[in-house]
């Protein structure tokens, strides 16, 4: 029913076009977080005070940060679709092109730091031994497209009890190659909050994450971190590299 | 003690909402039309000098901080005028036969704008449409922002990438809403003074 909106080649149309475009606005971490086009363009000045704007406008952002959370669900679970709906192929996206992938690392092992009582590291070996599970899901974009994907791997709830992690603490950091963010402990220990191993039941492509990605269908891509390096538990919030440049540091869906 | 030809046609806080909406829709236009630009439904994209935001993240910033004046706002204009009696009163009833006339009364460019106090049947059916157009642009608003929360929501617009396309459809039609208002105020401009000072 939602195809007849799109050309067929819409999501060509759609990667295509966000590649040329956003590409470059993607990089532009040292400018500012707003430039006013339109208001500057229509008051015929600009405005002087850009940082009592955006100030304000990140005062909003943490309200609708605890608004999210007082409005998520840990009983509510994203909905999930048959493998006929897979969106193949899965769009790669990051914000570097697919050319610049980082080499995978040989002999990986996870590290785990914080609030946590097993302070070892994790080989992907080890991490497959714990009871895994898989599903169907759709991945929302910030941007606004969406594809559905399959993940497997290990039931993160599962992986923070087995870390013995004190899940009375407020968040969860992860470190990740070039990328870091965190989350809320309530969307850590949701039911499809999954640390994941495989995509479409094979191990985890480089593109999409290898060796581990955290994958949250409950919030925006943004939050669901690839590369993995650390898990880290905190009652500090760790931020984020997309979340300290103005993205909204829930970005629950 | 006031008569009624004292008392303002628009009350005061039909005045208020009705300034503080067009601030909460211009900013929500132009911050969306930025987010939409991040990854196109359609075959176009949005010139820059149209959106507010500067990038996705600033737009986003812009986008959900209005949205609560838009929503909080409207609630209470709405509230008002169901609690009033102000919304029978003045967009009901609704007849056809009337509706009819005045369309033609408006080709023959006879429509009469003499008794500013009463909506004439288009002016009925565009507010209505344009009151529950935002009602949808929420709704589906909702459905884009909340697809896991509000999963029944989006699954009534058509799921998640449809909900986008209610948004930005509901966006237009609010759109051509404000540029055809603007020109009848162009065309009435006592209608500009009655929702300022109210008379």
């Amino acid at each position: 029913m939602q195809r007849k909106f799109f050309s067929p080649h819409a999501k060509e149309i759609v990667s295509d076009v966000y590649r040329g475009l956003d590409a470059p606005a993607r990089r532009m971490f040292g400018k500012k977080v707003l430039s006013l086009g339109a208001i500057s363009m229509l008051s015929g000045c600009t405005l002087s005070d850009d940082d009592s704007i955006e100030k304000a406008l990140m005062v909003m952002s943490r309200f609708n940060d605890r608004f999210q959370g007082w409005l998520f669900d840990p009983d509510k679970m994203a909905p999930t679709y048959s493998e006929e709906m897979i969106t193949k192929p899965f769009p790669f996206n990051a914000y570097y092109e697919e050319h610049e992938i980082r080499p995978s690392p040989t002999n990986f092992k996870l590290k785990v730091s914080g609030l946590v009582r097993g302070k070892k590291d994790w080989t992907l070996l080890e991490l497959g031994s714990l009871p895994q599970t898989s599903q169907v899901t759709r991945h929302i974009c910030v941007e606004g497209w969406s594809a559905v994907g399959k993940w497997g791997g290990v039931r993160f709830s599962d992986f923070l009890a087995s870390i013995e992690a004190d899940t009375t603490a407020r968040y969860v950091g992860f470190r990740c190659h070039d990328y870091h963010t965190s989350i809320d402990m309530q969307t850590a220990l949701h039911a499809q909050t999954l640390l994941t191993l495989t995509y479409a039941d094979e191990t985890l492509p480089a593109k999409y994450g290898y060796p581990l990605k955290l994958r949250i269908p409950t919030k925006l891509g943004y939050k669901n971190p690839k590369y993995i390096q650390e898990v880290f538990v905190t009652n500090i919030n760790p931020g984020g590299f997309w979340e300290d440049q103005g993205y909204n540091w829930f970005g629950g869906s | 003690m006031a008569t009624s030809s004292d008392r303002p046609i628009a009350p005061l806080y039909v005045r208020v909402t009705h300034w503080l909406n067009a601030i909460a829709v211009v900013i929500m236009v132009l911050s969306g039309l930025r987010i939409y630009n991040a990854s196109p439904i359609f075959d176009f994209l949005v010139p820059r000098e149209l959106t507010l935001g500067g990038w996705l993240g600033g737009a986003l910033l812009w986008h959900f901080a209005f949205m609560w004046l838009l929503v909080v706002n409207g609630l209470f204009y709405l509230t008002g005028n169901i609690v009033t009696g102000r919304l029978s009163q003045k967009f009901f009833p609704l007849r056809p036969k009337e509706l009819l006339e005045d369309v033609l009364n408006t080709l023959r460019g006879k429509l009469s704008h003499e008794d500013l106090s009463h909506y004439n049947t288009i002016q009925k059916l565009a507010y209505l449409a344009i009151i529950l157009d935002v009602v949808i642009l929420v709704l589906s608003g909702l459905a884009i922002w909340k697809p896991v929360q509000f999963s029944t929501l989006s699954a009534l617009m058509g799921g998640f990438d449809s909900a986008r396309v209610v948004h930005f459809l509901s966006m237009t039609f609010a759109v051509f809403f404000l540029v055809v208002h603007i020109i009848m105020v162009a065309l009435v401009p006592k209608t500009l003074l009655i929702m300022t000072r109210g008379r």
